[in-house]
């Protein structure tokens, strides 16, 4: 194998791993849009919220690391409940520029909260996980991780989906909320069931970037706008059409990467975005309506 | 079984029901005829709980709808079978029954209903995981009415069941709407198609700009002059 086959397939690899935790990221975000038809803006800073739990509980308070992580997700996913009841439920009749408005302005409150609390220093778990050497090729083991435990969390919530009766609740009032009420369904209860759970893939998230990346209290930054763009690459709403642009997105950035800088990757990302609106507006898997 | 007395209702400013009184008494299938925005839909929604009457009262076996959450009506065994169907299009046939079996009640008893359901209409059954928006017009139309089916109602609400099929379609409907009678279900049925409907049910109200104009049995009312002269162009 020539030099540049290693790194192409060493990219296309770590493009996969990317993939699968830009697609958890996604799924959260599509979940609550789909189903509560609202944008939490918000949704990066509830990530960094997890990620300073996580730095609390293991570095600070040693905390073993999978109870932390568990913790995480359900005090995230407990985060999610609260952003829905006190923030969204009382909006829900409320011109979307409104709803827009008020997560955008908890997006603020939340970083400024945590540059109060917290500080702006950069932390990290101070965790080193190894580096798995494959024939000639680097694969970060934190990053083996967080795509195996993304996958499983996607895999959870589709049995979820599929499997119960709330599940499929989630999915119907995706579909028509307004006779949501003939099939015996509570709405308002379907809507903080789905709150926990974008919360808790949110919290599942912070848990598997912590891994990688220091937090911050604008680390929210990183994650948000990537994650809006995957969604709307994939058509707001649509779980699969987000789940297939998330790893679009991810080879995108990691072979852009690869034959320029790593910056380059991203700028190939946000063209091949803005291309795409115009071509198919509604999003990569979008539904003949 | 069902009464409702004096119900007004509407939507924002625009009132589409006035002062209506109607009632279905156990093992009747009653029917609602009128023109084209004479308030039936509103009728049937204001009934499920969609909508809420601005005055005036429903009862469902003695129980008060108007005090009723909305979500429990259906548990009260009413079904609805809105007008166009409004099926989950892009869930499968048997994830939307699965819909109408939601109800804890339903729950319990999901594969019996399942078989009822599939007995009533096999071809349901053949298409148990197409995604029910790419089925026909009348397929749509059996998907909903099992749908309503799965909760086990005692009383069901059809709206328009024969808008938009094909007249061979429409006779098939009706025959089956004798059968679920026939096999104990009350049925409240709103309807343009005036001489099908008039057939299947005992009783008829004629509902017109939003008030009860005429009630009686089928017979009276096929040998009504008024309704034979608007309605059946005889």
């Amino acid at each position: 194998m020539g030099i540049l086959d290693i790194f192409l397939l060493e990219a296309l690899i770590n493009g996969v791993l990317l993939g699968g935790v830009l697609a958890l990221l996604s799924l959260g975000l599509n979940l609550v849009f789909g189903v509560i038809d609202v944008v939490w803006i918000c949704y990066a800073e509830l990530i960094m919220l997890g990620m300073y739990g996580m730095y609390f509980l293991y570095s600070v308070y040693h905390v073993p690391i999978g109870l932390a992580a568990v913790v995480c997700i359900v005090g995230v996913g407990m985060l999610g409940v609260i952003l829905h009841v006190v923030v969204i439920a009382p909006l829900l009749g409320a011109a979307p520029i409104n709803q827009l408005l008020a997560t955008g302005g908890v997006l603020f409150f939340l970083q400024s909260a945590a540059t109060v609390l917290f500080g702006i220093e950069f932390r990290n778990l101070g965790l080193r996980l190894p580096v798995l050497k494959l024939s000639e090729m680097f694969i970060s083991y934190s990053r083996l991780l967080a795509f195996g435990a993304a996958l499983i969390g996607m895999v959870l919530v589709y049995l979820f989906l599929t499997r119960t009766y709330t599940g499929t609740a989630i999915r119907a009032i995706a579909q028509d909320r307004h006779i949501m009420i003939l099939m015996g369904v509570d709405s308002r209860r379907i809507y903080v069931i789905t709150s926990a759970l974008g919360g808790g893939l949110a919290g599942l998230a912070a848990c598997l970037l912590v891994l990688q990346y220091d937090v911050h209290p604008f680390v929210g930054l990183s994650f948000g706008p990537i994650t809006f763009l995957i969604c709307v690459l994939g058509g707001l709403g649509n779980f699969a059409g987000g789940f297939v642009a998330a790893f679009v997105f991810a080879e995108l950035i990691s072979l852009g990467g690869l034959y320029l800088d790593l910056e380059w990757g991203y700028v190939f990302a946000f063209v091949f975005f803005i291309v795409m609106m115009f071509v198919r507006p509604e999003g990569l898997l979008a539904r003949r309506s | 079984m069902l009464e409702l007395r004096s119900v007004c209702a509407g939507y924002g400013g625009f009132q589409a029901l006035f002062d209506v009184s109607l009632e279905v008494r156990r093992g009747e299938a009653v029917g609602v005829i009128g023109p084209n925005g004479a308030g039936k839909t509103t009728l049937m929604r204001v009934i499920s709980g969609l909508i809420r009457p601005t005055t005036g009262s429903i009862a469902m076996e003695g129980a008060d709808l108007l005090a009723t959450p909305a979500h429990r009506i259906v548990g009260l065994g009413i079904a609805h079978v809105p007008e166009s169907r409004r099926l989950f299009p892009r869930m499968t046939v048997e994830d939307n029954l699965k819909m109408g079996g939601f109800l804890p009640s339903a729950r319990a008893k999901y594969r019996e209903r399942l078989d009822v359901v599939y007995g009533l209409f096999p071809r349901l059954r053949e298409r148990s995981r197409q995604l029910a928006g790419t089925m026909s017009g009348g397929e749509q139309q059996m998907c909903a009415i099992g749908r309503a089916l799965m909760s086990d109602p005692k009383l069901l609400l059809l709206d328009e069941p024969s808008a938009g099929l094909a007249p061979v379609i429409v006779e098939q409907l009706f025959d089956l709407v004798k059968r679920i009678r026939a096999g104990g279900l009350n049925v409240l049925i709103v309807e343009q198609n005036v001489q099908q409907v008039l057939r299947v049910v005992d009783r008829a109200y004629l509902l017109k700009a939003g008030s009860i104009r005429a009630a009686g049995t089928a017979a009276e009312l096929l040998a009504s002059e008024t309704i034979r002269e608007a309605y059946l162009g005889v």
